[in-house]
């Protein structure tokens, strides 16, 4: 994996602070060089190349960029590469399995849960979080955990749907 | 966005941190949450030349209380930890109102209290809260620990009063002195916004008597407002119609509102007065339930 680094034009460019870090991602165990200053979300994308972890508003409003880090929904824009030393990530392209999807993708096109998608990765990635910690939500609980995820299509009925539909399918399971 | 270059160190103890800090030179900042600190190194409003990760430091991460009922917060106390804790609802009424209303449920996942309290943000939910119950935050140095009382920590917006090479490692919240009741309200446009008003009320009770009472605002000033009149107008006597129209006065008159994008200043006034009558009435309802 190559990373292409600033040339600041200053003495500093020759000492670039570089840390080398173990962490895993989607089960898959790496190990990355990265300076510091890399964001989790950058690292995901370009590092690691799994795009479907989206960058929104850069700025920790809108949820797009949402993965999981040790099981806990984080804005992976908010949160610096170097932090996931050691832990263990989750983006959307781990839910699915080669010939099934995620009973939360299944749920999103029953129930037509997305327009545009692409806050959608971010949404799947906060109601896993949900689910795991609680099966069985009422929609109010949907709409609680998902209230750090913006929809720019204002898509948020079916969403909620979409959820509560993984939700009945996991525990049928 | 991309931080400008920094020395990134993770140690594994307080000490090690605090050595780091104490050797940084000027400008080192310690990272908790980061949920303030990263938006503002990305945007460049805070360019760090060392960054101290006490995110390794074991032993952090709790809330608990004392035998004697004094409450303490760990520097790695996530909002979620509070939101979620079985601890705060039946003797920290203030705090469990206020953790579920702290940014948004994924900032909650990483954000902490204490880190709250340093960045010092006039529009700071938690600084509110810890201010009405009396608290303080616990610093810790090269020479040793001090309390700080959070009425003295907050010395401007993003201003506190820790030493370059000390950490904020704890928040303590004093035990009670009869029961408590209160409750933080919080008018916000939208989740994740900050307060266009907020208010956190918190007193205590011996029999119907009022003995102990604080008032907090946030977001209508260049720093959390402790409403201290309107406090003193609840104790020594049971809540009141009375007593309550007096301190939802006062702490009105406290507020220092300015007009802008989120509303006016006559318009969030109003709104202090309205959210201390309605967190004392509840309290008064609730006071009338319990006997």
């Amino acid at each position: 994996m190559t990373m292409v680094y600033d040339d600041l034009g200053d003495e500093a460019t020759g000492a670039v602070p570089m840390r080398r870090i173990r962490f895993t991602i989607n089960g898959q165990k790496k190990i990355a060089e990265v300076e510091p200053r890399l964001l989790l979300s950058h690292l995901i994308r370009r590092g690691a190349g799994l795009t479907g972890t989206h960058m929104g508003c850069d700025t920790t409003n809108c949820g797009a960029c949402t993965v999981l880090v040790d099981g806990a929904a984080v804005k992976s824009c908010t949160m610096l590469a170097v932090q996931v030393d050691g832990r263990s990530v989750e983006t959307v392209e781990g839910l699915a399995s080669a010939s099934e999807l995620h009973p939360l993708q299944e749920g999103f096109r029953q129930e037509h849960g997305l327009q545009c998608g692409f806050c959608t990765p971010g949404m799947m990635m906060a109601a896993k979080a949900l689910l795991e910690r609680n099966p069985d939500p009422s929609e109010e609980d949907v709409r609680w955990a998902l209230s750090g995820n913006l929809c720019r299509c204002t898509g948020y009925q079916n969403i909620v749907k979409s959820v509560l539909w993984a939700a009945a399918k996991l525990r049928s399971e | 966005m991309y931080p400008s270059r920094f020395r990134y160190e993770a140690p594994h103890s307080l000490d090690e941190a605090i050595s780091l800090l104490h050797d940084g030179g000027d400008y080192a900042k310690v990272l908790a949450g980061g949920q303030s600190l990263v938006p503002l190194m990305k945007l460049r409003f805070a360019s760090p030349e060392l960054v101290v990760d006490i995110n390794n430091i074991s032993g952090l991460s709790y809330h608990r209380t004392d035998p004697d009922g004094t409450l303490r917060i760990g520097a790695l106390c996530r909002h979620a930890d509070l939101e979620h804790s079985q601890l705060l609802p039946g003797t920290q009424p203030t705090m469990a109102a206020a953790a579920p209303v702290i940014a948004d449920p994924i900032v909650r996942n990483r954000g902490t209290l204490v880190g709250s309290l340093c960045h010092a943000d006039p529009q700071g939910d938690w600084a509110s809260v810890v201010l009405s119950l009396g608290g303080s935050v616990v610093a810790q140095g090269p020479s040793g620990r001090r309390a700080i009382p959070m009425a003295n920590f907050v010395l401007g917006p993003f201003e506190n009063a820790l030493r370059p090479d000390e950490i904020a490692v704890e928040a303590v919240i004093p035990p009670g002195l009869g029961v408590r009741s209160g409750g933080y309200l919080k008018l916000e446009r939208r989740v994740g916004d900050f307060a266009t008003v907020g208010v956190a009320v918190s007193i205590e009770t011996s029999g119907e008597t009022v003995t102990r009472a604080g008032i907090a605002l946030t977001g209508v000033g260049g720093a959390t407002i402790a409403a201290t009149e309107a406090a003193q107008a609840l104790t020594g006597k049971p809540l009141s119609a009375e007593s309550i129209g007096r301190a939802a006065e006062l702490a009105a008159a406290a507020a220092q509102p300015r007009t802008d994008h989120r509303g006016s200043a006559e318009y969030k006034r109003h709104m202090v007065a309205t959210f201390v009558e309605r967190i004392l009435r509840r309290a008064e309802d609730q006071a009338e339930r319990a006997a």
